[in-house]
């Protein structure tokens, strides 16, 4: 470089990074993106890393997705399987199964990415699960992000068809029994049930159409689905801004923490990896969906004790709660109870956890903001109804499990039928008032440490000979995590400028006297220096 | 978007950060007068990388050694690939193929996962930031001007006025997706009626009940007290649907002491000699019926756990199905083989909202 203009002067200066910096700045201005997000705040707690886990195992079924796609044939047309796994040699099997034998057997590598993306599904829609228990207990579904709950509430269904539609491609056995379950319970559908089922199957069950019907919906309609709400559900996140913990220095103004570049792209950069990792580890240790152990799908047999993936448990409990003879014929039609209660009650557990921020905020009336997340024992009556929820589901997966409990303790299956279906309506009435009263023991326990400080465990002796043990004071900072929190009153019953006091009104009034009629009163300034006064 | 002033600036306590300003009615809330006030950010306490250049130097050389050991995964892993071939078919190559590479993968991704993290941890400057939170919602000049365009754009386009136009518009965009749903009409067999297909099954007088899965006919004297037959129609196993069929013709076949058989008095004839056959499909949500006791004469569907009692035609007794398993009338034929009489009097399996 000899001739050398003033303006190459100054580039030559620049390094190579700034260079490929400003090229692409001046074609698409992503300096201003740097500039808003690249010191963006994000607070650090392990509990907000559940979410970061879904996102990552997703990515991993996406990567490992695509991967299988290149293998998999979405087809039940028959063929002979030639493949290497002997048991299996000249068995007539669909395209399907032979496929995904084939990625097992003869592809190198192909059973760990098959395992991996299993895992990862498994793992998928729990960290959603576990995400969404974390934001229920401390309270972060509160304006302005109850749009982000129904959001994050969609992802967690939408990932759950998607885990049924790819259980449900390989045509093995297991999955061929899945299936004709749904069959099953689409056509106890009233009205359009019979029709619902014939189209999806395209004839008859399982005719020759619904393994690739399901591979569409699993690779792209669905998907897509994902992709768009996580877009929008992480939209939110940076619009809101992130929640963080009582805490002092913290506000409902502002929010601390680490910097994206460089610490928190560092930390959940390195978290992908370990999700990653920690999946491959899975999956090179522990087989998954063994389907070279099932065999093709056929209609006559079935193995005892097989268990669906975890997360359709739920509704395969569900199914077997429901005591005999709930079906009758009426007005010349079947009317299969035992099959639309079921689904009844499911559709409302899930409508009630959608709407659930609605219905508090309704009965609040709160129409600020919350950004500072709640401890869940100072919302008791809330975290005694989340304590009811998961009784609930929990009674309704375990029942999913019934036959291999009655087995493995050696109990008759009608005796463990019903103990679920009594733990069913009861277990979650004892949770409630069980977690109620534990959450208030809690408050009175932070109330006393706030106002008296903590035994310290040191015994001294006055002069008088009376033994004492030293309460010692907590720092300003520890105590403020215990006294700043919301606490609200129960609603006041008035009439309306009419003298009236309407039904919604009761409603509300009542639903508030449920939720914040035992509670502690905040403490104060004042308790606080006549507290220190007492020692 | 709310933007960030302060974008992580260092922390200074904030004194007054006790005194609520959220816009809003706060409406049951208890407002308390006297509350504790926000003592501010602790101060930053420094980590021991901070203070000993020696455990700093530790900490940098564990974070290059794992993102070193992370390459060693990652060749490793395709070394795995090369040297543990799983062609011979055998489970145990394949473990170990699925092992070695799997492991490899793990090492390269876990490294290069703690390395950040400890990275970020011990090196990166942890000094906290903080970043100041403005209401959601639009400035009141945003939100003003966002309600005049729409009033400018009503105004200049007429919509609110225009009100055939606009309704009009409306009942267009309610009435095009229509063509699409008719469509899914096409995703089953248009010459078809699911009632009828769902009301009868393949077997008909005379065919011969045959093992499941050889097709083999079944003579009576086969059939030994207390033994069970998985069986199929004779020749299914040629039907091009042969699936769709067997879904739905599948039985079970059982001998049990006459006098143990409590049958109603029309179907008295349905059985031979105590032997009997009962749809294998489940009426609960149709799957099979496969588990049979021998003591007890009761059927078992293992999917929900529904039991049917043999000796009083298949009735329920336990779990949530509600029918009785239909059954197949069957006689002898001259060549001493089991064929049935006639397909099953009523549908198979599971409920459907037609059926009565
Ligand atoms: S399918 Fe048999 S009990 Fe549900």
């Amino acid at each position: 470089m000899t001739a050398t203009t003033a303006a190459e002067t100054t580039a030559k200066k620049r390094s190579f990074t700034a260079a490929a910096s400003n090229y692409i700045d001046e074609r698409t201005s992503i300096s201003g993106v740097v500039k808003e997000f690249g010191r963006k705040i994000f607070p650090d707690h392990w509990s907000f890393l559940l979410g970061e886990i879904a996102l990552y195992s997703f990515i991993v079924i996406l990567i490992t997705g695509t991967f299988l796609t290149f293998f998999f044939q979405a087809s039940q047309a028959e063929v002979i399987y030639h493949g290497s796994w002997v048991p299996l040699k000249g068995i007539q099997m669909s395209a399907a199964m032979n496929s995904t034998l084939n990625i097992s057997f003869d592809i190198r590598g192909g059973l760990l990415v098959r395992q991996i993306h299993h895992w990862a599904a498994l793992l998928f829609v729990a960290s959603i699960g576990l995400h969404m228990l974390r934001i229920f207990f401390t309270g972060a579904f509160r304006k302005p992000r109850e749009l982000n709950w129904v959001i994050g509430f969609t992802l967690f269904v939408l990932a759950m068809a998607e885990g049924f539609t790819g259980y449900s491609l390989p045509d093995d056995l297991l999955s061929g029994n899945g299936l004709r379950i749904i069959d099953g319970l689409i056509k106890g559908i009233p009205v359009v049930g019979t029709w619902i089922s014939f189209l999806l199957f395209g004839g008859e069950f399982p005719g020759t159409a619904i393994v690739g019907r399901l591979y569409t919906l699993h690779i792209l309609l669905l998907p897509a689905l994902v992709v768009a709400f996580i877009a929008l559900h992480l939209v939110f996140v940076v619009v809101h801004k992130h929640t963080q913990y009582a805490g002092p220095g913290r506000t409902q103004q502002n929010v601390s923490g680490f910097p994206i570049l460089p610490v928190y792209a560092a930390k959940a950069g390195g978290f992908f990896f370990i999700v990653f990792g920690v999946v491959a580890l899975m999956a090179s240790l522990f087989t998954i969906n063994p389907i070279w152990l099932y065999g093709p799908y056929d209609p006559s047999p079935v193995s005892a004790g097989t268990q669906p993936d975890w997360y359709i448990g739920f509704a395969d409990g569900m199914l077997r709660l429901i005591p005999p003879h709930w079906e009758f014929v009426w007005l010349d039609r079947t009317w299969s109870w035992n099959i639309i209660v079921p689904v009844l009650i499911l559709v409302v557990f899930l409508v009630v956890v959608a709407i659930y921020p609605f219905v508090e905020a309704w009965v609040t009336g709160d129409k600020r903001e919350h950004h500072i997340l709640d401890r869940p024992r100072n919302q008791a009556t809330r975290t005694a109804i989340g304590a009811a929820g998961v009784t609930f589901y929990g009674t309704m997966w375990a029942a999913a499990s019934s036959d291999l409990i009655a087995t493995h303790f050696k109990l008759t299956m009608e005796g463990v039928i019903h103990t679920l279906q009594f733990t069913l309506i009861l277990g979650p009435i004892v949770a409630y008032f069980i977690t109620k009263r534990i959450c208030i023991a809690l408050q009175k326990k932070d109330r006393s440490v706030a106002l008296h400080g903590y035994e310290s465990g040191r015994i001294v002796k006055l002069p008088g000979g009376e033994f004492i043990e030293v309460h010692e004071q907590l720092d300003e900072y520890e105590r403020w995590r215990l006294v700043s929190y919301d606490t609200y009153q129960p609603l006041m019953l008035r009439p309306n400028s009419r003298g009236k006091i309407t039904f919604v009104n009761r409603l509300r009034a009542g639903m508030s006297r449920w939720l914040f009629e035992d509670r502690l009163e905040p403490i104060t300034k004042g308790e606080i220096e006549s507290g220190h006064g007492h020692h | 978007m709310a933007q960030d002033d302060n974008g992580g600036t260092e922390i200074t306590p904030a004194a007054s950060s006790a005194v609520d300003h959220r816009p809003g009615d706060a409406g049951t809330a208890v407002i308390v007068q006297d509350a504790v006030e926000n003592p501010g950010f602790p101060p930053h306490r420094a980590r021991i990388t901070d203070k000993d250049p020696r455990k700093q130097r530790r900490a940098e050389r564990t974070i290059y050694t794992l993102f070193y050991l992370s390459i060693v995964g990652s060749i490793w892993a395709i070394a795995a690939y090369i040297a543990f071939p799983i062609e011979s078919g055998k489970i145990s190559d394949l473990r170990i193929s699925t092992l070695a590479i799997g492991l490899g993968m793990t090492l390269a991704l876990l490294a290069i996962g703690f390395g950040a993290v400890h990275w970020a941890k011990a090196l990166m400057v942890d000094k906290e930031g903080i970043d100041i939170r403005h209401p959601v919602q639009g400035t009141d000049e945003t939100r003003e001007r966002a309600v005049e365009i729409f009033q400018e754009a009503d105004a200049e386009s007429g919509f609110g006025r225009r009100t055939l136009i606009r309704n009009s518009l409306i009942g267009a965009l309610v009435a095009f997706p229509l063509p699409a749903i008719v469509l899914f009409r096409g995703l089953g067999p248009m010459n078809e009626d699911p009632v009828k297909l769902l009301s009868h099954t393949m077997w008909k007088k005379g065919m011969r009940l045959t093992r499941d899965p050889s097709g083999t006919p079944i003579r009576a004297s086969d059939v030994t007290l207390g033994s069970v037959f998985h069986v199929i129609p004779e020749g299914l196993n040629d039907k091009e649907d042969a699936l769709d069929q067997k879904a739905k013709a599948a039985v079970l076949l059982m001998r049990l002491e006459p006098k143990d058989l409590h049958p109603s008095p029309d179907r008295k004839s349905w059985a031979y000699d105590g032997i009997v056959a009962y749809s294998k499909i489940c009426t609960h949500v149709g799957c099979p019926v496969a588990l049979y006791e021998q003591q007890t004469h009761h059927l078992l569907c293992p999917c929900h756990q529904s039991q049917f009692d043999i000796t009083h035609e298949a009735r329920v007794i336990f779990g949530p199905a509600n029918r009785p398993l239909p059954q197949l009338p069957i006689e002898v034929d001259a060549d001493g083989y089991l064929v049935a009489q006639s397909d099953f009097h009523e549908p198979v399996g599971p409920s459907f909202w037609e059926r009565h």
